[in-house]
Formats: structure tokens, sequence, C-alpha cells
């Protein structure tokens, strides 16, 4: 039997790789040796005087100290917030408090290149991804909902809206500064008042956000921003005067929070994980597919609740995608965040690096296997280079549990219905990938897999005008577009 | 040849309504559903965890037909279950009489129901409309979003209002295309039971109403914990019950809806919202191909 000869071209990448670095600079941005908690318009001492570290996950170096606030701080930024509810922000003409919002998107567009550095800085995310996308769409986004302020009236047919009061938000890692955008303009759009807490391992961000808060002249007390680990959003979840509890982050957590509030009327969205999967069929424009696979699971580190972490190949394709894959993974540079030719940064975090290594270690073991490109990586910091199994079982751990890392699981599929059953097996529902030619085999597709953002033909888009949310174990409620008002506001009839 | 005796009158054996059938429950337990004065109207299935298994195990089945059938047949369907409603309103204004109401209430309550149900069934296919987007996102792709079904609910009707309540509760759930469970009111369960009949014969497919009868204290906590359902409702205000509920739920982050203010008699008590509640909203991206850059002059 005659052997097909093999015509493709080992590629070769060495001068892909050979880049000269070409380092964004970290003059354009200042960062305080410590900060403090922004209660009421001001910024104050926490009240325990404790401090933590924040760290550059690239270099493991100290950024600055962060103020921890306990129960007691969270109670004098919720009564802060209580009181400018009561006393100014709901009484306030819509039109007026619309104008403060595009005064803080207006702030932030001024202040890009400084917030994408920091961004960066803290969070280990390239800066071109913190610059092209982490920034201008968190300023977008206050643009877009200021908008809506003075125009709710016409958001739901026949009720008007009142605001909640005071909502508590409790943001991740993964987007700093976009998460807590995400939060605060609608819940300001609407008249609430807010307290939110960013994740401890990047809050520079956020703080920065309320140098511009307080810039803008927000009255006080409208947006307090207070730091901390769990212990701190435990406080908020649990404070009897917040009406309101926005989280974004883990489905474990979430549901913890689910429960916490059980006994009170707080009105609650949670924006949890994901297992997105990524279907690529045979007459999908198998190049596009893989950039979109590639961007669908290694952006941001792959430090993405919707990220395409499961990719489903049609069978007849699958060894060539699985090629062009393994091709595509020796071109991506992994290394300094600030350079602006590295694809994939830095890992969050050491103890993210030991999930992520933990879980690479549970898919070898149960027999999967692993390919990693042959890059360098840098050796301090906390790297891990982009990983991808092939001969994965539906029942594998790395196929079913959300990694929140750069690593991809692949499977084979033959119908079309076969690939939704697959696709659907799953407890989270967040997003889901759809690559084919064939217009009405979309259509199937993306009405039957029970996910809440549907990509076809592309992948990782957002955008403040388009609702992001999930169905099942990837939680409820939406942000974004106008579905994203309904989170902050009592629907009530007209009378 | 007339006869002077009286007919002896032959009466109903109230099942539940489980994938289209109507079995008696699997634990062999009953109670007997009495009026105010304590007269025994009926024994009624004392249903069990199993039998509330069983339904979910019939309502997820149900649920890929019923939520991928046209919008345009759900609201037929819908009428049609008005139509047979109308039918046997004799049976039902009976049946609510036997419970305490009297005959004026009874022929409202059920002309009620008639009308709501005629109502939902106009919704079917408009709420989506109303409720849908074209999302003008900055980037060259087209973006839209629409409600789809949450999935399987299991429902805890309101123990006042045993018609109306059911109804108002299961029309909206289903107009939306989802699947339920429904436990009916433990103290008037008649109506539910006959209600059940009237959904078997009105081409609604098996499963996709499942009605119960039982106590709710045994049986809420499995409706809220049941890892294949996706939303639980209750209608009463006891507020233990609503925290277990809301705890439970977080097992599997269920969403939950408390209608324990809702006057369902009233005009509020129907609405496309109710409709919403239960709906998830999806969101679908396609890029925009624009090699050329031509534009649409004219």
């Amino acid at each position: 039997m005659a052997t097909k000869k093999n015509n493709t071209i080992k590629l070769k990448f060495d001068s892909a790789r050979n880049l000269a670095p070409a380092p964004e600079s970290k003059s354009a941005a200042k960062i305080d040796p410590q900060y403090d908690l922004f209660i009421n318009g001001k910024f104050e001492k926490p009240s325990g005087k404790k401090y933590f570290p924040t760290i550059n996950p690239a270099t493991e170096e100290k950024l600055s100290m962060i103020a921890e606030a306990n129960t007691a701080d969270v109670n004098k930024a919720v009564v802060a917030a209580r009181t400018a509810y009561d006393k100014t922000w709901k009484k306030m003409p819509a039109a007026e408090r619309a104008k403060y919002i595009y005064r803080i998107a207006r702030m932030i567009q001024e202040r890009a290149r400084e917030f994408a550095i920091i961004e960066t800085l803290d969070g280990g995310k390239p800066i071109r991804e913190s610059r092209d996308f982490d920034v201008p769409t968190a300023a977008n986004h206050f643009f877009y909902y200021a908008g809506w302020a003075d125009k709710l009236e016409y958001a739901f047919p026949n009720r008007r809206t009142e605001p909640l009061g005071v909502a508590g938000q409790i943001i991740p890692w993964n987007f700093p500064l976009l998460m807590a955008a995400w939060k605060i303009a609608p819940a300001l759009a609407c008249g609430n008042t807010v307290v939110l807490k960013p994740a401890e391992n990047t809050s520079l961000t956020a703080l920065k956000l309320a140098e511009i808060i307080q810039e803008a002249d927000l009255p006080p007390g409208v947006v307090n921003i207070i730091t901390g680990a769990g212990a701190t959003g435990a406080a908020i979840v649990n404070h009897a005067d917040v009406n309101k509890i926005a989280f974004t982050g883990s489905t474990e957590v979430g549901k913890i929070i689910q429960r916490a509030i059980a006994g009170t009327n707080k009105k609650a969205t949670l924006e949890l994980g994901g297992k997105a999967a990524n279907i690529i069929f045979d007459d999908a424009p198998l190049d596009q597919a893989v950039e979109g696979v590639i961007n669908g699971i290694f952006f941001n580190q792959g430090h993405v609740c919707c990220a395409g972490s499961r990719l489903y190949v049609q069978e007849s394709v699958f060894k060539e995608v699985v090629r062009k894959l393994k091709d595509r993974l020796e071109t991506l540079i992994v290394g300094d965040p600030m350079d602006k030719n590295t694809d994939i940064g830095a890992i969050n975090s050491k103890a993210q690096l030991d999930i992520i290594n933990k879980y690479i270690r549970i898919g070898q073991q149960e027999g999967a296997e692993m390919y990693q490109p042959s890059c360098a990586v840098p050796k301090k910091g906390f790297f891990c280079k982009p990983t991808i199994f092939t001969n994965v079982a539906q029942s594998n751990r790395i196929a079913q549990e959300e990694i929140f890392g750069p690593v991809l699981a692949i499977q084979s599929f033959r119908t079309d219905d076969e690939v939704i059953e697959k696709a659907n097996n799953t407890p989270y529902g967040l997003s889901a990938g759809v690559w084919t030619d064939k217009g009405s085999k979309i259509f199937n597709l993306t009405t039957k897999l029970r996910a809440g953002v549907v990509w076809a033909n592309t992948f990782n888009k957002f955008d403040p005008t388009s609702p992001f949310g999930g169905y099942k174990e990837s939680g409820y409620g939406r942000e974004g577009g106008l579905q994203g008002l309904s989170a902050y506001v009592n629907i009530i009839e007209n009378r | 040849m007339a006869t002077t005796e009286k007919r002896l009158e032959v009466l109903k054996t109230y099942k539940i309504y489980i994938g289209g059938q109507f079995p008696r429950t699997e634990s062999g337990r009953y109670y007997i559903a009495t009026n105010k004065k304590g007269e025994n109207l009926a024994n009624v299935c004392l249903c069990s965890r199993k039998d509330f298994r069983d339904a979910v195990v019939a309502a997820r089945s149900a649920f890929g037909g019923w939520s991928s059938r046209a919008a345009f047949n759900r609201g037929q369907i819908l009428y049609r279950i008005a139509e047979m409603l109308e039918g046997r309103k004799a049976q039902f204004i009976d049946e609510l009489i036997k419970q305490d109401s009297t005959r004026v209430q009874a022929e409202n309550e059920v002309n009620l129901c008639i009308d709501r149900l005629i109502y939902y069934s106009g919704w079917c296919d408009k709420f989506q409309q109303l409720f849908s987007t074209v999302n003008p996102v900055a980037s060259s792709h087209f973006n839209f979003s629409v409600p789809e079904p949450t999935g399987v609910v299991a429902a805890i009707a309101p123990q006042n209002d045993s018609l109306l309540g059911l109804v108002s509760l299961i029309a909206p759930i289903i107009a939306g295309g989802n699947t339920c469970i429904v436990l009916a009111s433990n103290t008037k369960p008649l109506c539910a039971v006959t209600f059940a009949e009237v959904l078997n014969s009105s081409d609604l497919p098996g499963g996709v109403v499942n009605i119960l009868t039982g106590k709710v204290s045994e049986l809420v906590p499995w409706f809220a914990d049941h890892m294949d359902v996706n939303a639980t409702v209750y209608c009463e205000a006891d507020e233990a019950t609503q925290k277990m509920i809301k705890e439970k739920s977080a097992l599997n982050v269920k969403r939950v809806l408390l209608y324990d203010k809702t006057k369902w008699t009233d005009a509020s008590g129907q609405s496309p919202y109710f409709i919403m509640d239960l709906q998830e909203i999806k969101t679908t991206w396609h890029p925009i191909e624009n090699i050329g850059g031509a534009k649409a002059g004219y």
C-alpha cells in the first residue's frame, strides 16, 4: 500500500521569535507606594491599619501596598453609599447623572495609556491587550450606559423603573478595569450608588478609577472603592443595608453568595465560570478558524470565563486542524507582558499557575496527549506555555472543569447532533463558538447551544451594547446592552 | 322503564399527571381532601420524592421538543387548552363549589382562567419581538440578542386560587417554551388534576406539564435541590420556606422566583414579564465581510 506523500513544508518560526524587543515604557504611569480606601469621595486609611502587597506577576516585584478593608470599613462605605443615594443621587435629574458618567468615560480615554500600563504591570496581561481591548472597552462601557440614564422609560415596555439602592459589587482579577466598568456604569445610570471591591491581586486600576471619580467631581459616596480579599467581599455580601449584589467570579463562590443572601431581599446577578465549546466543521475556513481557536483560548492567558477551552473538530479535518494549531502555537510569543510583540503574558498569580499546572498533570495522568511549543519562558515570574491536549475523553477533568489558563482540550466529532450533545453536556453555559461556511448550519447550532453568548465564525468579541452572561451554572443576569439595565432596576407597573 | 331509584354516581379517582400519563403515586400513599365542613371530597395521591424525580425526567425529555416548536404552534396549543377548558367549565365550577367557592366565585375563576390562557396564547409569538434586540456593536459584526427558555421549572402552585393560580403559573412558563413540574394546592387539589385532563386532551405534548399532588413541606426541598431543574417558583409568603428554597437552589445556580405578592385575580396577575422571568438572553455574533469597502449608496 502506497503511503500518501506529505508535501507540507515544515515551517520555520525562528524569525518570528527573534523580533527585537518593543517594550512599553513604565514612565507614563504613576503608581503610589501605598493606596488607601476610597470612601465618601476621599481616600481613607483602613481602620485595621493593615496593608498587603500587590506584585507584578511577570517579575514578582512589589508594585505597591494596598489597604485591607475590614467590616468597619465596609460599613463606612455602605453608609456613605446609602447617604449619597438618599440625599443626592436618587434625586438628581437623570440627564445630570448621565453627564457625570460621560465625564468618567472621557477621563479614562484621556488617561488610557497610563491605565493600560498599570493594568499590564499589575495583572500580567500583554500590553497589546490592555491597550487595545481592556481600557478602551471600559471607557466605551461608561459612555454607552451614560446615555441610558435619562432614557430608562423607553427600555421596558409599559413599565417604569426605580433604582434598587446600594449595589455591592465584587469583581475578579482577569479584567480588573473592564469588570469595574461593567459593574459601575449601569448601576450609576440606573440611579444606584456603589460599593465596589476589586480582586486583591489586581486593585490598582480600580483605585486609579477612584482617582478619576474624584476628579470628575462625582458627589461623595456615589462610588466607593474598597480593597481586600475574600473576607472584605463577604462583609459586603452580608451587609444588611446592601440592596443588590453583583458578582463576577468562580461558580463555587457564586453559589456561596447565592446561599448567603437566601434569607434576604437582596437581588443578585452572578457571572460565573464557563467551559465553552468551540466547534469546527469541515466546511469552515480552517485558517480563520484556527486563528479563532487561538484567540479563544489564549487571549489573556486563558484567564477568561468565556474562553473556548473545549475544541470540537469534525473528524474529516481533525488532523489538519491539529497540525495547523501546533504550527500556530510555535509562532506565539510568550514572555514580557510589557513588550508590544507579546502574545501570551504572565499568569496572574502563583496560586493560579499552580492550579493550571495541576490540571496539566491531571490531563496527562488521564491519558490525554499533551503538546507545548518549544519556546522558552522567562525564569522569573509566573509563566505557562500554551498547551493543547488531544486524545481527550468527554469525561476527562480537563474537558469538564474550568482551568482558567492557556490549556485547550481537543476532541473530534462526526455529526451535528453529536457535537450539539457533547457541547451542551456541561453544567456551564456561558459561551460557545461555531465555525462553518454554511449559514443554515450556523443557525442550527447557535439556536441549540445552551449558552448566553454564541460566536459564529468569530470568538471572544465584546461590546457595551451586547449583553453578556450565562445559562445554567454560569450564573444569571446580563451585563451590557439594554438587557443589562434590568440588573439594576425594579420594574414596576405604570399606574 | 323509568325507575324511581336514584342513580348511583360514579366517583372520580384523582391521579397525578407525569409524562402525559395518569399514574398513581409510586409510594401508594394518599391523603383525604376535605372541604371547610370537614366532609371528605376525594382520596388524593400523596406524592413522593420519586414521583417528583420521574416528573423531572419527563419534563427534561419534553424540553428539547417543546422549546424548538414554532412559537406560533405553541400559541395554538395554548389556545386549544383554553378551548378544552371552556368545554368543561361545568366540571370545574362543580369542583370549585365542592371546595368551598360560591357559584359566582367559581364561575368567575374559571372564566378568568380561560381568558388568561387566551392572553398567553397570544404572547407565544410576540414576546420575543418585544424583548429581542439588534445590538449596534462598534466592530464589523452582526449581533443580536433573543430570549430563550430557561429549561425545566419546578413550581409550587399557590394554595389559594387553586385553579387560577395554577393556570396563571403554568401558562407563562410553557408559553415561553419551558417545561414544568407543578405541585398543586394541597388543600384544594381537585381542579389541578382535572386541569391535567384538559391539558392531556389539547395537543400539549406529554411531559411539558407534569402535575403532582401532596404535601408542600415534604416535597419543597426536592423541588429546590434537584440537579436537573433550572428554576424554582414559590408563591407563599412563608419566609423560612423561601429561604430554604433559595439556599438549596444554589446547588446548581437555579433561578428562584417568588410570587408571594402577586394578586392572580388582578390584571397585574398577567403580563409578558411573567414569561420573561423564565427566559435567558442569548446573544449571537457573526462577522460582516467588508472586503471591497462598497457602500449602500442608493
